[in-house]
């Protein structure tokens, strides 16, 4: 494993290794950038697909269906291939002025300087308390990223039968893992008088005997240490209880731009993106950005094409200012 | 944090006195909330044998676990009160005790902000309370001195009274330390051990507890929003009724903890201190409590029409944060009474004393409750010897604004990013003396899934590593099942 704390002449360093960034950095190296070095802040690479068990993916960049976690595989196996550095178990804490980074890993603290920094930070849900749902606080209630890392990477199932909040393509996922693991919904809720995914959806809610609710939200959780049911309201006013032992909320995803708040790049306080040009560079033009931090929930393999192309941007950007020393 | 001292409770092991009697100590104290934390700690110091008697798995499930985090002065206190006296004893003592248990102290002040005119002419009444009070460093601030300290708060504040030593620290830590430092001096704690009935045979008490008899000498009930059925059921009789009161508050992200640096209070009515904008020591800012009457002592339910309506009254006052994600939202139980004043008894007849009432400033109040009831117990003839050289052990930082576990080497992996927990802290918190009893309780330990994404990507890491760790897991099976 690299250390990130020894790497030096740092041409890209790349935050995050999902598609977006591992994408980058393969394409990097093939244009002849040096030293690329890939920041993980999990102990494995490959983002968020790690814990999709589920295909299609890999179809637009590997000319094949694949499940996550096989697409994650092979996207880490051609960047090792390609002469990328990853340094895996390290924090980026801050970004600092033309590419500073302040990074944590098990092995200590520092920086590192790159020339330029890609952010592919990637994207999450909003959790419960964020839509301000009321109710109380209780074991049983979870996101789909936290359930399908729990499925399929821990094997652990966090409710048998939970309530599903949400129609986007990212609920229908949440279905199949639920599937999977011998989970069964016992509703699922659309706010809106339409899901936000027409037909296939629909059909999949039936296909696994999941009743669909329109025009119904949460107005309160109820439970003592765990869920124990949810009390919804349509829009007439008319109030249902459901009993169930969990909550799952799926979509409304938001960029995972935490880094990019506390620091001195500009953010779009309506998308929570970072500001971009043309070329998808931040405010300060040591930084880019890329994938599902700029536009949230595009799917894995245009995830891999944005990365694909700032590659092309930055390692142009490289070339032509050389000369132009953006660091310290 | 080694805790080689420490008497970790183990039933069996500690029969003295009466035979049937499971443990048997000077002083038995109900309620791990602060308070029975913080009485624990001082009459360990003193030279009792204590036990803590709680009946959820972790301490500060009850009123402690939500509160707005304030160390007050006491300058807005009623005058002369017993409130007043505890909590100026219990912020002198925290001052003087923090550094040495690694308590975090966030020095933030506070003003009392007028928005109005009718709220300025309530100042002169608080600048004499608190002269009163004995909180002499209070002045006046005009509106361009207070948008030169805070430059983001909406400009159409009048005027604010600084109170320039009122500070934050964190609210779980603190009892945690206390409870923690009375085990390493000799006490004990019982856990999911409710008292259910006890009987006193004018020299001890014998109290029957969902894990066996406990016998004491003394009882201090601090049970919080329960204090009044435990006086009922085990004392016989009770002088007061809990009346519970829900705060509601909401978290923002920690990006908006740069628009504020000082605790904005409003200008108090008589019933409540009212809805507070604050920054916590973990680094977030805060809006809250509300002050909502309720008849349920357990259901710290939120609901989205109040938080709202505190976001609203929020952006109103700090506008910027209208551009601030929410992180979180939670509810706290104030065990309010059907009177203002903290409803202290002291039962002589039968050694037993009642601390209740104790609500929003029972943070800061709590140790100097602890000095009071030892007072009392002195009052009534004991003599315990106080210990010469007591143990005192740190416990970890979650402070944001000092040096956390993640940045010193070798914590294996961090497992919850948001709050950058370390497996280190959580392995940690799940040992030694005090270990976590329940989820919530790690949470509380370590901050894990508190953050922004709320468990998105570490809860699964978390499920694992906490499996068959507590009663209710985060995993209710296994997928093969």
């Amino acid at each position: 494993m690299i250390n990130p704390l020894k790497y030096d002449n740092c041409d890209v360093a790349i935050i995050g290794s999902g598609p977006a960034g591992l994408a980058a950095a393969i394409a990097l190296k093939k244009q002849g950038v040096n030293r690329v070095l890939v920041l993980e802040r999990e102990s494995e690479a490959g983002g968020i697909p790690r814990h999709c068990g589920h295909p299609p993916f890999g179809v637009l960049e590997h000319a094949r269906v694949m499940t996550g976690p096989s697409y994650a595989k092979k996207n880490i196996r051609t960047a090792q291939n390609a002469g990328v550095d990853m340094a895996l178990k390290t924090s980026v804490t801050a970004l600092g002025v033309k590419g500073e980074l302040s990074i944590a890993s098990p092995l200590g603290t520092g920086t590192i300087q790159a020339k330029r920094v890609l952010i592919a930070t990637g994207v999450r849900e909003t959790p419960r308390s964020a839509r301000l749902i009321s109710g109380s606080r209780l074991l049983g209630i979870s996101t789909t990223g936290a359930l399908q890392s729990m499925v399929y990477l821990k094997n652990l199932i966090p409710f048998r039968n939970p309530v599903v909040v949400g129609t986007e393509i990212v609920s229908f996922s949440a279905l199949f893992t639920c599937k999977k693991a011998g989970i069964h919904p016992v509703a699922m809720l659309e706010e809106k008088p339409k899901p936000s995914i027409m037909q296939p959806l629909q059909k999949a809610a039936h296909l696994f005997g999941v009743p669909l609710f329109l025009n119904t939200q949460i107005i309160n959780i109820i439970g003592k240490d765990r869920v124990e049911a949810v009390k919804v309201a349509d829009i007439e006013g008319n109030i249902r209880k459901i009993d169930c032992d969990g909550v799952l909320f799926t979509g409304l995803f938001t960029p995972e731009s935490s880094l990019v708040s506390m620091s001195h790049l500009k953010l779009d306080h309506n998308t929570k993106s970072p500001v971009i040009d043309e070329f998808n560079r931040c405010s300060d033009l040591a930084y880019y950005a890329a994938g599902n931090l700029l536009q949230p929930l595009n799917i894995a393999g245009n995830c891999w094409r944005q990365g694909r192309k700032t590659a092309s941007f930055i390692a142009k950007d490289l070339k032509e200012n050389a000369h132009v020393n953006l660091g310290k | 944090m080694n805790s080689k001292n420490c008497n970790k409770t183990t039933p069996d092991t500690h029969k003295k006195g009466s035979s049937s009697s499971l443990i048997s100590a000077d002083i038995a104290i109900i309620g791990g909330g602060v308070v029975g934390c913080a009485v624990a700690r001082k009459m360990a110091l003193e030279g009792a044998s204590v036990v803590l008697i709680e009946k959820a798995p972790d301490i500060l499930d009850g009123a402690s676990k939500g509160n707005s985090a304030i160390l007050h002065t006491g300058f807005d206190a009623p005058v002369d009160s017993l409130e007043q006296k505890c909590v100026q004893n219990g912020y002198d003592e925290y001052i003087k005790i923090h550094e040495s248990l690694n308590l975090p102290l966030l020095k933030t002040s506070a003003l009392v902000a007028a928005w109005s005119k009718e709220e300025e002419d309530r100042f002169p009444d608080i600048f004499k309370k608190g002269v009163n009070n004995g909180v002499k460093d209070l002045c006046l601030l005009s509106r361009k001195e207070i948008l030169n300290l805070e430059p983001s708060l909406a400009n159409h504040i009048r005027s604010a009274i600084l109170v320039p030593k009122e500070y934050v620290i964190d609210p779980w830590s603190a009892p945690f330390a206390y409870l923690k430092q009375a085990l390493e001096n000799g006490g004990q704690a019982l856990f999911n051990a409710e008292v259910t009935k006890g009987r006193f045979d004018g020299t001890n008490w014998y109290l029957n507890t969902k894990q066996g008899e406990v016998q004491a000498g003394y009882v201090i009930n601090c049970a919080g929003l329960y204090g009044d059925i435990l006086d009922k059921n085990v004392l016989g009789s009770t002088q007061f009724q809990i009346k519970p009161r829900k705060g509601q508050f909401v978290v923002f992200d920690k990006a908006a903890r740069k628009l504020l640096s000082s605790i904005i209070l409003p200008v108090p009515t008589e019933r409540t201190k009212g809805i507070v904008l604050f920054p916590t020591i973990f680094g977030n800012i805060v809006v809250g409590p509300t002050a909502e009457e309720q008849e349920s002592r357990s259901n710290a339910s939120v609901d989205k029409k109040t938080l709202t309506l505190l976001v609203e009254q929020a952006i109103e006052k700090l506008p910027a944060l209208a551009k601030m994600p929410i992180t979180a939202t939670y509810a706290g139980i104030r065990p309010a009474t059907e009177k203002k004043h903290y409803r202290v008894i002291h039962n002589h007849d039968k050694n037993w004393i009642t601390l209740g009432g104790i609500r929003s400033t029972g943070l800061t109040g709590a140790l100097g409750l602890a000095c009071h009831v030892h007072d009392l117990l002195l009052q009534q003839g004991s003599d315990f010897k106080k210990l010469e050289t007591p143990v005192t052990t740190t416990v970890p930082n979650l402070a944001e604004h000092l040096p956390r576990d993640w940045a010193r080497e070798g914590y294996e992996e961090i497992i919850c990013h948001c709050e950058m927990v370390t497996k280190r802290e959580i392995t940690a918190a799940m040992k030694g003396c005090l270990p976590a009893g329940s989820i919530d309780g790690l949470k509380r330990r370590t901050r894990a899934t508190m953050g922004r994404c709320q468990g998105f990507y570490c809860s699964a890491r978390l499920a694992e590593l906490t499996k068959e760790k507590f009663t209710n897991t985060i995993g209710v099976g296994e997928l093969d099942d």
